[in-house]
């Protein structure tokens, strides 16, 4: 099965690639954006547009990680990610192994550090985290030689999904810088969120947090100052908050939220912050509608807006098979 | 008995006497039997420590330690607790209740004191539960318990939610002479919260504990102890709010005393992303997590002028030990705790060359006030008065040390401050008039 492929392409992808600026890349591990520069997201987009080149091919494989391991780890079920992560790596010609972990062993005595080092003895190059706790990637990176890349965890941080986000943003806008970007809903509980304040700030863009006082952090005042975090603001009021946005996205609603009394009811928060066509017409005619799902039509987001022409959805999910192709390829290039 | 032994040429340092002048100090049969001028006792007949160079103090004593034994003997035992006490300069040192079984009942508070008094290597000090089974529920027999000897109650980790109950206690107490220890956290606000709730919480994505869920049950507290006109000691203490409501509660006479720990002191919630966090390496350290968590500078700053103050009267570890493998594990399901004996004097003498506190202030904190707060029961403790115990602590207020985890008697390596370098070194731990401990750089002629 593995030596049948066609060989009529067998170097990646154009002869440009990469690029020179590949020299700046010293990441590891993708651990969240806190930790990148301006120059190293664009180095990114820059990979991610020559693995959109593979992916628009008849044949989407390319060798260009063969013999390379990746193990995708999910200690939480998600069904887009993983399934993400696991085409990037198959079209850049790594071998995959899936490790779902049950919930019910995110407990003392089954250690998690032990699983991931068994993968590495095994030969693993990089492992792709989804952890119910934050930090958990940290942890992992900390003890392990190998790369990790956080594939989400707890209520910290998803780069890839916030780089996938930027990504589709920079395909329509070009520039990001001054872009107005309303984010809508459980900031407090969500790691897209936290990962696109980091990355959105970096880039340049003015970022509206939109929530009930509940669902936003109580220190985001303070963690905006002490992380030296540029243009990003809180507004409890939807209507206001879309005056003149560029980028919506609205944020999945988890049901727990109310049954742990954050919320009064379901009705109330639709009738507040549901992005629905007559909220989308306050913001520029143009604006995309991104969300990263899964969504809760009907709840966060009417189904008219997430099927409209302004709506990125899809797009955003085959974005980030490309985004998640161009992280691979950074982080073993270094041992080809 | 044992041999005398003269301490020679220290500065003789006891806050709860008003004393600190260079001598020599004479121990004999396990007491402190004569002071004097340096050099005004005759050597002959008697071991020679040598204090030049050192402070000599009465032995430290700590309100608030978990000893683990018995239940959690992979975590520590009474054995290496008592022996990291001796190595910390503690002479005291005052066990909570939340062992397995807890100290509910007379049986497991006289196993404490049996292994103590054959394993043990310092005083220890039992305080038993307030409810069985440190559940909230039921009273303790809290008279047997007195009289099997503990020193206080408390329920520890467990707050009393009902206060009704926790009036009950106070009143009962109040009876035995004893007072109640509370560890003071509204669960309903705490719910399932890991670190200070800030900008690092916000940062790291972990959940919350504000500083009202302290506050809320340290003034409830108070009003019952307004109520029932009983002693009430808060544990570790650690906010500014905290520190006020304690204040004024002083102020209209309430029967109230409170700890706080050297890490509370010392480190905020920023310590949480590691030891040199900065934009490209951040972590999240569990030896860094611990109930109540560590906060922020504005609340330090309150903590040192409430010690300053007297608001604050004595400063606690908490030493709370646990294994490796407690803490080497995701940071929500880590274990909360911070094993300190060892590190809680180093780290308090930090504060003393910024000028935040003085020294006597910091010693009648470790050994005069807390001393007053156990009570008439042992009433010679913390002192250097003639015929008080022979329980010294020797330290060198200018040597300079690294922490070193793997140094520790405890078999709690969980420290935020290992590779830490710190300014004033205990060199020298006698307990009843033995030399419990003593740095291999302090001479001791022993007697031919």
């Amino acid at each position: 099965m593995k030596t049948t492929q066609p060989r009529d392409k067998p170097n990646v992808i154009p002869e440009t690639f990469p690029p020179p600026q590949i020299s700046i890349w010293r990441h590891q591990h993708i651990l969240d954006l806190d930790s990148f520069t301006k120059e190293e997201i664009d180095l990114v987009f820059e990979i991610t547009d020559a693995m959109m080149e593979v992916l628009g091919r008849e044949i989407k494989k390319v060798p260009t990680l063969r013999g390379t391991t990746v193990a995708t780890v999910f200690y939480e079920p998600s069904t887009r990610t993983r399934a993400s992560f696991e085409l990037a790596a198959k079209n850049l010609s790594t071998d995959v192994v899936n490790l779902d972990i049950p919930k019910s062993s995110v407990t003392k005595g089954e250690s998690f550090l032990d699983t991931l080092r068994t993968l590495q003895a095994l030969g693993v190059d990089v492992i792709v985290l989804r952890h119910s706790q934050s930090g958990a990637p940290y942890l992992a990176a900390q003890h392990l030689d190998i790369s990790i890349i956080n594939g989400g965890d707890g209520w910290h941080a998803h780069p890839t999904q916030a780089l996938l986000d930027l990504y589709t943003l920079r395909r329509h806008f070009g520039d990001l810088t001054g872009l107005k970007v309303v984010i809508i809903g459980d900031i407090l509980h969500s790691r897209v969120a936290r990962s696109n304040i980091w990355g959105m700030s970096i880039m340049g863009c003015k970022v509206v947090l939109c929530a009930p006082p509940t669902l936003l952090p109580r220190e985001l005042d303070n963690f905006i100052i002490r992380c030296h975090l540029s243009g990003i603001s809180k507004e409890y009021k939807l209507e206001a908050a879309l005056q003149e946005a560029d980028v919506i996205m609205p944020l999945r609603l988890q049901f727990e939220r109310q049954q742990s009394r954050l919320l009064p009811s379901l009705r109330e928060y639709i009738q507040l912050y549901q992005l629905n066509s007559k909220r989308l017409s306050l913001a520029k005619p143009n604006a995309l509608v991104l969300h990263p799902g899964p969504i809760n039509e009907d709840v966060e987001i009417s189904p008219e807006v997430a099927h409209s022409a302004q709506s990125v959805i899809e797009e955003q999910v085959t974005n980030g098979v490309a985004v998640r192709m161009a992280l691979l390829y950074l982080i073993t290039r270094g041992k080809r | 008995m044992s041999e005398g032994i003269l301490i020679k040429g220290g500065r003789i340092l006891d806050p709860g006497q008003g004393l600190d002048r260079i001598g020599d100090l004479l121990i004999t049969d396990g007491k402190i039997t004569r002071f004097g001028d340096k050099g005004a006792i005759p050597p002959e007949g008697f071991h020679a420590l040598d204090a030049n160079g050192l402070i000599v103090c009465p032995g430290f004593i700590d309100l608030h330690c978990h000893l683990r034994e018995p239940g959690f003997e992979e975590k520590e035992t009474i054995a290496t607790g008592t022996r990291a006490a001796t190595r910390g300069g503690f002479t005291t040192i005052c066990c909570m209740s939340n062992t397995n079984p807890p100290l509910d009942n007379r049986a497991a508070v006289d196993y404490v004191k049996a292994k103590a008094e054959t394993q043990g290597t310092v005083r220890v000090l039992p305080i038993g539960c307030i409810t069985k089974g440190r559940k909230g529920e039921e009273l303790t027999e809290m008279a047997e318990l007195a009289e099997a000897g503990v020193i206080a109650f408390s329920d520890d980790g467990e707050p009393v939610v009902n206060s009704a109950i926790m009036c009950h206690a106070l009143d009962y107490a109040s009876a035995l002479g004893l007072m109640v220890i509370d560890h003071c956290e509204d669960r309903a606000l705490t719910n399932g919260g890991l670190m200070n709730e800030g900008w690092v919480a916000t940062r790291l994505g972990l959940k919350g504990i504000p500083a009202a869920a302290e506050e809320i049950m340290v003034a409830r507290d108070l009003a019952l102890a307004r109520l029932t006109k009983a002693r009430l000691h808060i544990a570790h203490i650690t906010t500014e709010g905290s520190v006020d409501l304690i204040h004024r509660a002083k102020e209209k006479g309430i029967l109230v005393t409170a700890e706080v720990t050297p890490h509370h002191l010392t480190l905020t919630e920023d310590r949480v992303m590691g030891w040199h966090w900065g934009k490209n390496n951040i972590t999240y350290d569990t030896n860094a997590k611990v109930n109540p968590p560590l906060r922020t500078s504005k609340d330090i700053d309150a903590l040192i002028r409430g010690v300053k103050l007297g608001i604050i009267d004595a400063i606690a570890t908490d030493h709370a030990p646990h294994t490796l493998t407690d803490k080497m594990c995701e940071f929500g399901i880590a274990a909360f705790g911070i094993s300190g004996l060892e590190t809680a004097f180093g780290c308090l003498m930090s504060l003393v060359p910024d000028g935040k506190l003085d020294l006597v202030t910091l010693i009648s904190k470790l050994t005069a006030e807390p001393a007053k707060i156990i009570g008439t029961k042992y009433r010679e403790l913390g002192t250097l008065k003639i015929s008080a115990p022979a329980d010294i602590t020797l330290f060198d207020p200018t040597k300079e040390w690294i922490v070193d985890s793997h140094n520790f008697a405890s078999k709690g390596k969980n420290t935020p401050f290992d590779g830490y370098r710190f300014k004033g070194k205990i060199m020298a731990t006698i307990f009843g008039g033995k030399i419990v401990y003593k740095d291999d750089s302090v001479k001791l002629e022993i007697k031919q």
